[in-house]
This record gives structure tokens, sequence and C-alpha cells, in this order.
């Protein structure tokens, strides 16, 4: 079985995107679109990556981060964020909060997949 | 009228227009005929017992001499070199260049009040780009979908054996995405068109409201009729007419401080008021009393009423006004000469423009003297009071209100409103223009230093 992801992220189409290419690459993908229970999403699901989007309906990606690293059994998930505001500004926030990587969109396939790899690779 | 800017031009001016000899001027005043050359061409300061003789000898006050511009103007330069080059240039050196090249220095402080306002668009600009709730999200809404259209692309063409169900579902999200993304650029540009024609969110909109009311001599005698139910149109027309240039936001503004202009000469008619205001020698505090009325509305009344209401074009109001809200911040100028005011930003803590915010309901009456070689001193009524609101859900906001005058000009304008005595109006306050151009050392209200002064 292949690892575990979990896509936090309320665009249907950016998910099924990027959905497609991880199934493709062998993962076990879980999504969900929205900030409220997303925490829950994580619990339930474990994943070995976390893919987290900075603005979502209900709760901010950056409030979820938080939490996340406050909890010790989530404290060293490897999590990929993705914002469209490339502010700097977000960027150090998103190192301040404890994410392992930032990303602003839009990105490639490409760009998205080898950094999933690569933290895939960190965490194993 | 002495037209020169700085005080030894004005002198030789003076002394020219009265065919006077430079050697009989020198002589009279017990000074030497070349040492006078020196002040004339501005080589030389000059001020306390040998001005007050110089300005006696030419049938002159010494303010007139003195007042005003060379204070402006010099600090005007001081402020360009100190933002250009980080180093204030010395009074003398400012000096100096004004008397050699007035209408240079003149085009240089103008130059330097350009970049202000320049600088300011370019903060409110990005402050709109970073802020704006519709930009964020309509920007957050157009990458969004150019990244969804941007993978689902890719997908397409990098996967050489795609299952038709795929094939069909990323060819339907890219025609949706599409669509959103044209839509969401149409709905940017007609947001930015709407923003361009705006003009007034670019700048300030009080300056625009400023100049609008200068141009009119802050005065509009259209508004004078008692008639309150057409009041607005002949608002909307005034401001039609006159104001066609006025901004969105500064157009709001217009109409609403003519609104209150309409009120204040309802409420205390020209002639009427105009001879009060001699009778009580312009007592603000006697004033509200005798009217019955808010002394805010005075203050407001004294510096638009012009000083000859009855005449076609007699000259305005010696009075200035300044109005701020409870936090501070100024909502109204009518600016004086002598008495500088920053372009932008909070003004001097020790204005008692703030100080009444401390005391609502009570006037303040206190003598200011400005800051610099050239200072003046003005006479000031300050009072702070709650405005007007509709329901009781809580503490209603503060404003203030303060009227100024300088005490030569108040004097001409009205001979009691000065009496005589060197206490009459207890004891004198320091004041400044802003904390950045105050060359006041160990002022105790000081919030920044300033650029006029090391350490400040």
């Amino acid at each position: 079985m292949g690892k575990r992801i979990l896509l936090i992220e309320d665009e249907p189409n950016i998910v099924e995107a990027i959905s497609f290419l991880l199934n493709r690459d062998g993962w076990e993908v879980s999504t969900h679109s929205n900030g409220k229970g997303a925490t829950e999403a994580i619990a339930r699901v474990k994943p070995d990556v976390l893919v987290l989007d900075v603005m979502l309906p209900g709760r901010s990606g950056f409030d979820i981060l938080q939490e996340l690293r406050a909890n010790p059994e989530t404290a060293g998930l490897p999590v990929l964020m993705l914002t469209a505001r490339g502010q700097t500004k977000d960027r150090e926030m998103a190192e301040r909060l404890g994410a392992t990587r930032f990303m602003t969109k839009p990105f490639s396939n490409t760009q998205v997949l080898e950094c999933i790899q690569e933290l895939a690779g960190n965490s194993s | 009228m002495l037209k020169r800017t700085l005080t030894g031009g004005r002198i030789r001016e003076r002394r020219l227009d009265l065919g006077i000899k430079q050697a009989d001027l020198a002589r009279q005043c017990g000074i030497s005929a070349a040492y006078l050359n020196l002040i004339e061409h501005n080589r030389r300061r000059i001020g306390g017992k040998l001005l007050i003789d110089l300005a006696q000898a030419l049938g002159v006050e010494p303010v007139a001499l003195s007042k005003g511009a060379d204070a402006e103007l010099l600090q005007a330069l001081q402020e360009a070199a100190a933002r250009h080059s980080g180093d204030p240039a010395t009074l003398e050196d400012a000096r100096d260049f004004a008397a050699r090249f007035p209408q240079w220095a003149g085009l240089v402080a103008a130059q330097q009040a350009r970049i202000s306002t320049l600088e300011r668009t370019a903060e409110t600009l990005t402050d709109r780009l970073a802020h704006d709730p519709f930009l964020s999200e309509t920007l957050h809404a157009v990458l969004s979908s150019a990244t969804s259209i941007r993978s689902a692309a890719a997908i397409l063409v990098e996967t050489r054996e795609i299952d038709p169900a795929w094939r069909t579902r990323f060819q339907r999200n890219l025609n949706e995405d599409a669509e959103k993304l044209a839509d969401q650029a149409q709905r940017l540009v007609q947001y930015l068109d709407s923003a361009t024609d705006a003009q007034s969110d670019l700048s300030a909109p009080q300056e625009e409201l400023e100049q609008f009311l200068a141009e009119n001599g802050w005065h509009f005698p259209e508004l004078e009729q008692p008639g309150r139910q057409d009041a607005e149109r002949r608002i909307d027309d005034l401001v039609a007419e006159r104001g066609g240039w006025l901004g969105r936001e500064a157009t709001a503004l217009a109409k609403r401080w003519m609104r209150c202009m309409a009120a204040d000469a309802r409420a205390l008619p020209a002639g009427e008021f105009s001879a009060a205001m001699q009778a009580m020698a312009c007592n603000p505090a006697a004033l509200a009393e005798a009217f019955e009325c808010d002394p805010a509305r005075v203050m407001r009344r004294m510096a638009c009423l012009p000083a000859q209401p009855a005449a076609e074009a007699g000259p305005p109001s010696p009075f200035g006004l300044l109005v701020c809200d409870g936090a501070g911040a100024l909502v109204f100028r009518k600016p004086v000469a002598g008495f500088s005011l920053p372009r932008f930003g909070a003004g001097c803590p020790r204005w008692p423009l703030f100080q009444a915010l401390n005391t609502p309901a009570a006037i303040l009456r206190r003598l200011v003297e400005t800051p610099g070689e050239v200072s003046t001193r003005f006479l000031t009524y300050a009072v702070a009071r709650p405005t007007m609101q509709g329901d009781f859900s809580g503490a209603p906001p503060m404003e203030a209100t303060m009227l100024m005058v300088s005490l030569e000009a108040a004097k001409d304008f009205c001979a009691q409103a000065v009496p005589e005595g060197p206490d009459a109006f207890g004891p004198v306050q320091a004041v400044g223009s802003s904390c950045r151009v105050c060359p006041r050392t160990g002022c105790a209200s000081r919030r920044e230093l300033s650029i006029l002064t090391e350490g400040g």
C-alpha cells in the first residue's frame, strides 16, 4: 500500500488534478474541502504528508497548522502549505508556525509532485 | 505690499519704495551702511531691537518685515535637504540659498511638496493592494483558476494514455475554469476602471476640500439665505458648478461641510453676528452665550464669515480653524499665515486643540508661540464636545475645534480682541507644527526626532 496523503483544499478542480497526479504516483489520497473539521480529518486519516491550503472556508490553514504543531502526535507531520498569496509576511508566518514547505499558486504539477515526494522521503 | 519672501529683501524693497538712501537709513538706526547692505541681501540675521528700529524708520510693523513666509520657506528647504541627503542643511545655508536664488528655492520647496504628495499616493496604492478585500479575494480566485487550468492542461498534454473518463473530466474542468477566469478578469477590470475614475481615493480628499473652500474664499453667499428647505439644492448646484473637479470623497466632504455652513448661517445671521463679534471683542465664549449656541459653531462662523460680510468682495476672515476627531486626526483645516500645519500626519501635541479633548465643554483660551527665528504669537480658543448621534448605544464620538488668529491680525480686525498687558492671556505656550519639523529641544511632548535638530 502507498503512503497516505491528505489534501485540504477548497477548490474542487485543483483537488481533482492533484489527486489524479498523486494516485498515478502511487499515493493513497484523501481529501477535505473545509477548514472546519480539518483536524478531525487529519486524526482520522493519519497521513504521512499533509497538503494544506491557507485560505479555507471556516478556518484558516495557519490556525490548523498551529494546532497541529501544538499536538505531540502531529507536531512532526510534514506539511506543504499552498497559497495564492506569495507575500513575504505569509511565507514568514508559515515558517514561524512550522510549515515544512510553502508553495504559491499557480504551481506546476512537477513542482508540487517533487515537493511532496521530497517530504515523503524525509518523513520515512 | 511687500512681496519679497526674506526679511532683508523686504527691508530693501520698503526702503527703495520710500526713496531713502541706504546710508541714511543705516545712520538713523545706528549701524554702518555696509552692515545694512549685508542685512538687505540676507547675509546677516536680523531680529530684536534692530528689527524694531528699522521697522520704525520704515514706518511699518516689525512683523510686516519678518512674518510668515521666511520661516515656512526655510523650513521647507531644510526638510527637502534632510529627506534627500539625510543631512539637514544648516539654517544659514538654506537662508543663503533662498536669498541668492529665491525662485529656485521656491521650486525646491514646491518639488518637496509634490514628492510628499506622490509618496502618499504610492502608500495609498500599496495599502489598497495589500488590504482591499475585493482585490484580495478576486486575485486569490484568479490564481486558483490559473492553477487549476495549468494542472489540468498539463495532465492532458503530458499523460500519453489517459482513461477516457478522466480525459472528459479534465476537459470539463478546463472549460469551467476558463469561464471562471474570464468572469474574474472582467470584474477585476471593471473594479480597477471605477477606482481610476475616483481619483480622490489616491490624493487626500481633505486637501481637495481645502483647495475648493480656499478658491471660494471659505464663504458662499448663496448659503446665507435663510430658507432651509432648498439649502440642499443650493449646495448641489454650487458643488456641481464650482467643484466639478472634486473627487468622489472630496465631493461628499464638501457637501457635508457646506450643510454645516448653511446651518451656521441660519443660526448666526451674518449682519447680526458680525456686529456682535466687534461688540464682544471676538470672544467666542461670550458670543456663544449671547446667541445661545454651540461654541464650535461660533468658531466656525468666525473663521468663515468674511471680515466685511456685506461687501461684494471683502477681505477673508483673519481666523484659522482646526477640527480634530476623538483620536486627534485633523478632519478640517483652514490655515492662517505663520501657523504651519503638517501636510500629512499628526500635528503638535501641544496645540490647545488636543488639550481641549481632555476637558470636554470647557472653552480654553491660550496664547501660543510658533517656533523658529521668526516666531509669531497666536491667540487660540479651543473646545471639545460630543458630536450628534441618533441612538443611545454608547459614548458619543468627540470632536475638538480650535480657532486661531495672530495677535497682529486680531488687533487689526478688532482692537478690543487683544487687551493690553503682558499677562492678559496668561503664560505663552510654545507650540510647533509637527515633531518631525519642529526645532524645539527638550520638549516633553515630542513623539519623534526632528529632522531639524541633532538628537531631537
